[in-house]
């Protein structure tokens, strides 16, 4: 028996909404041989369950709903003669760039490919990882795997629903349950803030009257085989539970909107640095990662909250494949950014020694601020700076910085928050 | 009378301070763009809403992604999910096929939001 | 009405190893569990790991058994294709001054049997687990120490006791017990009443009240619960053997055990409990696991935590399993107090409860026994060749459907096939490792529902975690309601 192989020029790993762009951009860059491998039985990645409105204002300055927007991508790919395959599961990837998949149709297939975009995108933080105490029963369900059975089966998990986390998928679910005939009786939050889109908690929490408590979390679930109710409590600053704030609630379903997680299982075992900040890919502008020829985007870079800058990161990325492929990308020494006062989960997190274009740092605020500065500086030196009315952890927040002003770089830069007077 | 609302026409989520006579929207600020001042005013006066939902798909139990093809009133949108609990569509179903003509006389459609090919 | 010459109660990896071995005799044979599946007691919640056998007090049924359990895994686990290793296990001191205990444990473990035993100074120590706390400064070494799956162990017992004869009844709780005047043992259950000629008690936690319905010889279980977290795989290297702290005066401590799937379990606590099936975490326990696991892994990753969870120990008041058949109650035999070394023990209890009851009954072999289970290939554990192979084949070896864990639709189906097959989510987690993995089933609960419908042909609205009510699903938006 002898294994298949392949050789491709590109390989993207993930047919979401991270790889369709990539796949896209470096297509029409004039990568000629490429391909797509999605482990689905169908393209578009967690657009297909996403349901609701809200997608594609940046990208086509208009609302569409994630399975809309996923298809305009698909569209593309197909016009753009892009192969992909579908049911493939890459299983091994190494640093030469040399990919094992398993597919439905092909049995285990060897990829040697010129470069490799990874796009597989993230998973959610499971109730365990929480550690929430009390018993191990059916009901308890993350609030992706929530909108998957719901959405694309058609099957409601249950009809008394407490909400634990209010990241947007949750807040999502919310609706969605309601809609579907649930009672959504609370959406609880650890933080004194959300780490949702305030739109969200507008149109998916105030509209139906569910009261969204900050500061508070599940500290027991009840029910030995199906859950039949959590305990609340409100959290001190130290995010402890404040005896005496408990309360029941009968329930029969919770779901967790607590985290996503970038799934770099493959990343790392090509070599790819991980940074602890955002548990994806350390990369530079190019989106290029410490290992030659592999770049990375989408959520398996850093967790976004808007499928459009998705698919705006990802062109890049599909963008610098065809430049490394060509041989046009300088390489060579980069330089570290460091994340100062109030900023986390930053990228890039490296820059090449010359960046050939403005380049645009993403971030996610530790804290709630307002009226606040964000600045990129070297040494003393400011190299650019930018107000922002509010800054919030649930929000990712941008700045760029001309090239010009990166062309002598000397030394470190630092991306911060400098809390402005009133 | 002021009135404190969170747009919701865009990520942004612009905080929103509007006068509002209780009939009329007379001044908006914190509006970003011209899309806060138009959601204070429609906001405080008529409200609406996209709705997104499921219907039924003859011979499967798979359900299929609609939305309103614009908003409609908020206080119209139960009535909405009730009107298409009785709709069925049937395969295959393309992004934009009418579902559901002119719902509750509001004069918008209900059309699919995304392919079905087969069951 | 059913007839056996053996009824063995409780599915744990003591009545299933009782099954297999009995299986050897030709008898008929029957095993009743209570709950919807075998491996569903404290031999699914445990710390997975086969003991060397010092801890003991020398004479001791735990010594005894765990000692001869011990050295009999290399061919039960070859038999019945379960991941075994002996990785050793080390008994740290973090304390100076722990040399005299450390030293009496040797002497101890010597009188039990326990070859290889070494008293490892701080830097042979540190060199072998560079993780371990600095702070460490002796340990004990015993080589003999081992982990296993102890979930694919027990179903494996099962499996292999079914493939020869035995009968497995599921959601089958004994209810009352008596003897016939013709001699025989009455078994009722919600599913029938059951005769034998001679019962094996392994119920677990439950064994004490099994034996005081049939003799005056009573005998009272504590549950004394036990709470853990698993840290991811990829920790996998962290450390090599099994870190157990030295007791002190402080307590017991808790340990630090790598699986034989590459994940680290780290606790337990020891808390006696009430309700005997109170399998609950709590904060204050994990609270105490992780302040007390810092002394042995001071780097903990907590933030690669994948999950917790909690078992129950059968604790007997003599502090040693009871091997018994009491005077008054013949043909009852009793299996209790199987706490920890009890999974370490289960080839040697099966193995002596077998013979125990065989002879009593005068049985003769069964010459069509068969010792050999093939476990269902594991895709993760394949070469690429060897998956190329396995899915031409059978072709649903090419669907991945855990992601974390590399499970495949072909080898769900199979541990729903199989005797005394998987007929819920868990397990499905247990035997194949499906859902057990980094998302924890985040991303294959809904085709691992469908699979169990499909394969059990019903609906998928029934198809539940654990049995019982523990469905997951509600209803059907375009379907039916649950129950339908």
């Amino acid at each position: 028996m002898s294994m298949k192989t392949k050789h491709v020029d590109l390989l993207i790993i993930g047919g979401g909404p991270a790889g369709l762009a990539a796949a896209c951009a470096a297509r029409e860059a004039g990568v000629e041989n490429l391909l797509i491998l999605e482990r689905e039985d169908t393209l578009g990645g967690i657009l297909r369950q996403c349901i609701h409105n809200g997608f594609g204002l940046h990208t086509f300055k208009e609302e569409l709903t994630g399975p809309e927007y996923a298809a305009r991508y698909i569209a593309r790919v197909k016009e753009l003669g892009v192969p992909y395959e579908c049911g493939a599961m890459v299983i091994s990837l190494s640093a030469e760039r040399k990919a094992v998949y398993v597919s439905r149709t092909e049995g285990i297939v060897t990829v040697e490919a010129g470069a490799v975009i990874l796009a597989m995108g993230c998973r959610e933080r499971p109730r365990g990882a929480l550690g929430t105490p009390g018993w191990r029963c059916a009901g308890i369900f993350t609030a992706g795997t929530a909108q998957k059975l719901v959405n694309l089966e058609g099957r409601m998990p249950g009809k008394r629903v407490v909400i634990l986390g209010s990241g947007d998928i949750g807040l999502i679910m919310a609706r969605r349950m309601t809609f579907s005939g649930a009672k959504v009786l609370a959406c609880v939050e650890l933080m004194p803030y959300s780490s949702g889109l305030k739109r969200n908690i507008v149109q998916c929490l105030d509209d139906y009257g569910i009261p969204l408590l900050f500061s508070h979390t599940v500290v027991d679930i009840h029910g030995r085989e199906r859950l039949t109710g959590v305990t609340i409590a409100e959290v001190d600053a130290a995010k402890n539970p404040i005896p005496g704030t408990e309360q029941r609630i009968d329930c029969d379903t919770l779901l967790l909107s607590v985290g996503l997680i970038p799934e770099n299982e493959l990343s790392a075992m090509a070599g790819v640095a991980i940074s602890p900040a955002t548990n994806g890919a350390v990369v530079d502008e190019m989106l290029a990662t410490n290992v030659p020829g592999i770049f990375s985007c989408g959520n398996v870079l850093h967790v976004h909250d808007l499928v459009d800058f998705v698919s705006a990161e990802a062109a890049r990325a599909g963008v610098s494949a065809a430049r490394f492929l060509s041989g046009e990308s300088a390489g060579g020494a980069r330089m570290p950014v460091l994340a100062g006062n109030g900023v986390s989960a930053l990228v890039p997190e490296v820059l090449s020694e010359r960046p050939e274009a403005d380049v645009t740092f993403m971030f996610r605020p530790r804290a709630v601020y307002q009226n606040a500065r964000i600045v990129v500086s070297r040494g003393g030196e400011t190299l650019a700076s930018k107000r922002a009315r509010i800054l919030a952890p649930g929000e990712m927040a941008e700045i760029t910085v001309k090239k010009e002003a990166l062309e002598e770089q000397q030394g470190e830069l630092t991306v911060s928050i400098e809390e402005v007077g009133a | 009378m002021k009135r404190e609302l969170t747009c919701i026409g865009c990520p942004m989520g612009c905080r929103l301070t509007a006068e509002f006579d209780g009939k009329e929207v007379t001044a908006v600020s914190g509006n970003g763009c011209g899309v806060g001042a138009r959601y204070a005013r429609e906001e405080l006066t008529n409200p609406k809403r996209m709705v997104t939902a499921l219907v039924r798909v003859a011979g499967t139990e798979r359900p299929l992604p609609v939305k309103t093809a614009a908003p409609i009133e908020k206080r119209l949108v139960f009535d909405c999910l009730a009107a298409l609990e009785q709709a069925e569509a049937h395969l295959p179903v393309h992004i934009g096929d009418v579902i559901l003509r002119d719902v509750l006389g509001t004069g918008v459609d209900v059309v699919a939001s995304a392919n079905m090919e087969d069951a | 009405m059913y007839h056996y010459d053996v009824v063995i109660i409780g599915g744990g990896v003591v009545g299933c190893a009782t099954a297999r071995e009995l299986a050897r005799f030709s008898l008929s044979i029957a095993l009743l569990e209570k709950t919807e599946d075998v491996c569903n007691g404290q031999s699914k919640a445990n710390t997975a790991i086969v003991h060397g056998g010092y801890d003991a007090a020398p004479g001791s049924n735990k010594a005894k058994f765990n000692v001869r359990g011990n050295g009999m895994f290399e061919r039960i686990t070859e038999e019945l294709s379960v991941p075994f290793s002996r990785n050793g296990s080390l008994v740290v001191s973090f304390e100076e001054g722990g040399l005299p205990a450390l030293e009496e444990l040797k002497r101890r473990g010597e009188a039990n049997g326990v070859r290889g035993l070494a008293i490892l100074g701080r830097e042979a120590l540190l060199g072998r687990e560079p993780n371990l706390n600095p702070a460490a400064q002796a340990a004990l070494d015993v080589p003999a120490g081992g982990i296993v799956c102890p979930y694919e162990l027990t179903v494996a017992y099962a499996e292999n006791a079914a493939q020869n004869g035995v009968a497995f009844f599921r959601d089958t709780p004994v209810t009352a017990i008596s003897r016939n005047t013709d001699g025989l043992w009455r078994l009722a259950t919600p599913a029938g009443t059951f005769t034998a000629r001679a019962v094996v008690n392994c119920a677990g936690v439950h064994s004490a009240e099994l034996n005081n319905m049939v003799s005056e010889e009573k005998h009272h279980i504590t549950a004394r619960r036990g709470e853990y977290y698993i840290v991811d795989k990829n920790y996998r290297d962290a450390f090599r053997s099994t870190i157990f702290q030295l007791p002190t005066k402080m307590g017991k401590g808790v340990l630090i055990a790598p699986t034989v799937d590459g994940t680290i379990l780290v606790g337990p606590t020891a808390d006696d409990i009430p309700d005997k099936d109170d399998t609950r975490t709590t904060a204050a326990g994990l609270a105490r696991v992780l302040e007390r696991a810092k002394l042995s892994w001071p780097a903990l990753p907590t933030r690669a935590f994948i999950t917790t969870y909690a078992g129950v120990r059968a604790h007997a008041e003599t502090d040693d399993f009871v091997l018994s058949e009491p005077a008054d109650a013949p043909l009852f035999f009793n299996a209790l107090g199987v706490e920890s070394p009890g999974l370490s023990a289960a080839p040697a209890l099966g193995e002596y409860l077998a013979e125990a009851v065989a002879e009593r009954l005068g049985a003769k072999p069964n010459p069509a026994f068969d010792p050999i289970r093939p476990g269902i290939p594991k895709f993760r554990e394949m070469t690429d060749a060897e998956r190329e192979a396995a899915i031409a084949r059978d072709p649903d070896y090419a669907k991945i459907v855990c992601r974390c864990e590399l499970v495949t639709e072909a080898e769900i189906r199979a541990a729903i096939r199989r005797p005394v097959g998987a007929r819920t989510v868990d397990g499905i987690k247990r035997r194949t490792r499906a859902g057990m993995g980094r998302c924890q089933a985040g991303f294959c609960l809904p085709r691992t529902m469908e699979l169990l419908a499909e394969e059990l042909a019903v609906p998928e609205l029934s198809v539940t975690k654990c049995g019982g009510e523990s469905r997951y699903l509600e209803s059907s938006l375009f379907g039916s309601k649950a129950g339908e």
